[in-house]
């Protein structure tokens, strides 16, 4: 899909609900998975002969392992209260991106062949024959859901559309229908640990490197460790924090906590990515085998806790399922929650006056927090419900003086999605991106009119990467997005605690 | 005893088991589906009381749906509320001596009855008016709400316009409970309330009103946020969790 051919919808002052348009993003579809993309991951490798009876087949072997579907299937009273609750419908005006119509395209489907109404008069309850049309339909649609759960928070049923996009994307993948941007990852997790697929001299080379940057840029011998034994924290953190901007700038700025903290730590190249796709494409399998690299990777190098760096997703997988699909973690330090999120470790020195930062040395900035969708609604951190939305901000106060919040209705737990979440952050799905960021962009643009912010902190590396490529779209600089950690690493001071 | 009545307690009887029956199936089904992760929508409670606060919160004040729209949330209300006191003043045809507050509750009684149809028609007036719910909304969405609306209206019709012998019909109730049939009066608007009560207990088990279970079993709503401290492994997923090496 070429750059242009889509309009960027037009930024309001307050956030208006769009009008039905029946099709409007109908021709929104990523790629298909490769034959060899499929097999890797144990899938057939294109659509099967009688997929129509095993994706059915499968619905009903899902509906007896996942009581969340099961249960959301019949719930449904279809009030509307989700209707207007979706940032892919609010920025496309298409109807299947309400989450009620989106889960209606499978919910049809069930209807039909496994409750007595839609069996009976599947015309009266809304009840449809499986068909190529509704395949097709599954891909596109379940293909623009960000699994954000911003729709769950406002349900009086608390059905939550994520639950079953991730079991519409099993089904499809079960018959050999997959989506290669999610599917290449998981395969490159499993060969290789990352989803770049970046092998452990590079990951070497970039540690070295940021060593090498750090060193210069303070005069402080910060280390940058790959694969160290029997050290206390092995950090697992998106590969983004890598190599991409303001990724980057994160990771620096967890080496030099973890430096003034006299904490040592290590990534390991086994486990070098704290992402886990399986999570998007609701496998239970791969979102297992992806977990257990991290257990294998603490056992080998002998270490004593784990923190995870800024990401969304990842921390949802991390915090709400990783001892469940990895654990249990008896042979680490059971003075600390397994595992930990690098805000927490942060939080916690801060509050211990463990750590110098100086809110001045980021006077050139007005500072917003975007809350990541998974962190928000998904997980948590700290000891209290709600830490996961005070941790950030107070990391972020102690970094910067000026800060500023955006429209309530946009933040914490009524967070927007950054637009690239779930398996999306892809460029086959630009223009899906572009428009499903509107009301995020809106929010934003709002507090830089009003009270000249000049960037906007994120915790998750897709934001991060979704926020770099969709701002200028909408005239605002790529740079605006800044990592928590990039601020915090600002305004630390070196050298006053060794 | 005349045709009606026993085709009206054939069918109450009938109506209550599937009511009863279906209700039971579906409940052991929603409860035995396992639930292999931990999801509820945070932030959410640490502990299984205050689990259980917020599912209360959700049935009694429809905590979410206020959260989301408020003209959805004061027509439900309407409707939900007035339909409790509905049903609760209509315990005096099945009790004797009737309770000390049932007694009570007869007179706002009425009044619920109006404020149940006018909630219908508002969450009726929804789905014709507002765009994204009507297309949402499929020929059962509608049907329900008429069968409501229809139930409530020929109520309402036997209180102000015409009359009925209640005493007979809570004979014809009493007599059911205890097996010892009672002649049904047969007018009209009579008939057609019970009938489409009928109706409305034999679709419940099949139909969207599976909400009211199925609320109790969200599992966004009913778990409590303990992930890090245990484990929640699915029986299913067990056989992979021994598989492992380490």
């Amino acid at each position: 899909m070429a750059k242009e051919e889509f309009q960027v919808p037009e930024v309001r002052e307050h956030l208006e609900i769009p009008p039905v348009v029946e099709g409007a993003m109908a021709h929104s579809q990523p790629f298909v998975a490769a034959a060899d993309h499929q097999s890797l991951l144990g899938y057939p490798e294109e659509l099967v002969d009688g997929w129509e009876d095993k994706a059915v087949e499968k619905m009903g072997e899902m509906a007896r392992k996942y009581r969340s579907f099961r249960v959301f299937l019949d719930a449904c009273v279809k009030c509307g209260a989700c209707t207007d609750k979706c940032h892919y419908y609010l920025g496309t005006g298409d109807p299947k991106n309400m989450p009620v119509a989106r889960q209606d395209l499978l919910r049809q489907v069930y209807r039909r062949y496994y409750t007595l109404g839609g069996k009976l008069f599947p015309g009266l309850v809304g009840a449809k024959d499986m068909s190529k049309e509704i395949f097709d339909d599954w891909y596109r649609y379940y293909h623009q859901c960000s699994q954000c759960r911003r729709c769950s928070v406002f349900c009086p049923y608390g059905i939550d559309t994520a639950e079953i996009s991730m079991a519409a994307r099993e089904i499809m993948d079960s018959v050999g229908l997959g989506q290669k941007y999610c599917n290449e990852i998981i395969g490159k997790v499993h060969k290789i640990g990352n989803n770049l697929g970046l092998p452990l001299p590079a990951l070497e080379d970039t540690m070295e490197g940021l060593e090498e940057d750090v060193e210069e840029d303070t005069g402080v011998a910060v280390k940058y460790p790959v694969n160290v034994e029997g050290a206390e924290v092995l950090l697992v953190t998106p590969s983004a924090d890598f190599f991409a901007e303001p990724h980057v700038d994160g990771l620096i700025g967890y080496g030099k906590v973890f430096h003034q903290a006299g904490v040592s730590w290590t990534v390991s190249s086994h486990a070098s990515e704290a992402a886990n796709f399986a999570l998007f494409t609701g496998s239970y399998e791969h979102m297992f085998k992806i977990s257990n690299r991290i257990r294998e990777a603490a056992l080998e190098l002998g270490v004593k806790r784990i923190v995870f760096g800024e990401c969304g997703h990842a921390w949802r997988v991390a915090y709400s399922f990783l001892n469940t699909l990895a654990g249990p973690w008896d042979f680490l330090d059971p003075r600390y929650p397994v595992p930990q999120h690098i805000m927490e470790f942060t939080y916690d020195l801060i509050q211990r006056g463990g750590i110098n930062l100086d809110p001045e040395a980021n006077d050139d900035k007005v500072v917003t927090v975007h809350d990541s969708c998974n962190v928000a609604r998904a997980s948590r951190m700290g000891t209290r419900p709600g830490d996961q939305f005070a941790y950030p901000r107070a990391v972020i106060k102690a970094s910067v003086n000026r800060f500023v919040e955006m429209d309530p209705n946009t933040t914490m737990e009524a967070t927007f999605c950054c637009g690239g979440g779930g398996g999306l952050l892809t460029d086959d799905l630009m223009e899906l991106r572009v428009k499903g960021a509107l009301p995020r962009m809106e929010a934003l643009k709002e507090v830089v009119e009003r009270d000249g912010v000049t960037h906007m902190a994120a915790m998750c590396a897709i934001c991060k990467s979704q926020f770099t490529k969709v701002l200028p779209y909408y005239g605002m600089g790529m740079d605006m997005v800044v990592s928590v950690h990039q601020l915090v690493s600002e305004a630390i001071q070196l050298g006053t605690k060794d | 005893m005349s045709l009606v009545t026993v085709a009206y307690a054939v069918a109450f009887y009938l109506a209550t088991i599937i009511l009863v029956g279906g209700l039971i199936y579906r409940i052991r089904e929603y409860a035995t589906v396992p639930s292999p992760l931990k999801i509820p929508t945070m932030p959410a409670p640490l502990t299984p009381m205050g689990a259980f606060w917020r599912v209360v919160r959700e049935v009694i004040f429809f905590e979410s749906l206020f959260k989301s729209n408020k003209w959805i949330w004061i027509f439900g209300v309407l409707f939900h509320a007035g339909l409790a006191v509905v049903l609760i003043r209509h315990l005096r045809y099945f009790i004797e001596p009737v309770w000390f507050w049932v007694v009570l509750i007869q007179p706002f009684g009425v009044y619920a009855g109006f404020a149940m149809v006018a909630g219908l028609f508002g969450l009726w007036g929804r789905r014709v008016v507002v765009d994204r719910v009507r297309y949402i909304s499929s020929p059962s969405d509608h049907l329900m709400l008429a069968l409501l609306v229809a139930i409530g209206i020929s109520g309402l019709i036997m209180r102000y316009v015409t009359r009925t012998d209640v005493i007979a019909v809570k004979a014809f109730f009493m007599g059911l409970m205890r097996f010892d049939w009672q002649p049904l009066p047969t007018e009209p608007v009579l008939l057609i309330h019970l009938g489409l009560v009928v109706l409305l207990m034999v679709l419940f088990p099949f139909s969207k009103l599976l909400h009211i279970p199925g609320l109790f079993f969200s599992p966004t709503r009913n778990q409590w946020d303990n992930a890090r401290e245990k484990r929640h492994l699915a029986t299913w997923a067990a056989p992979m969790d021994a598989q492992r090496d380490t």
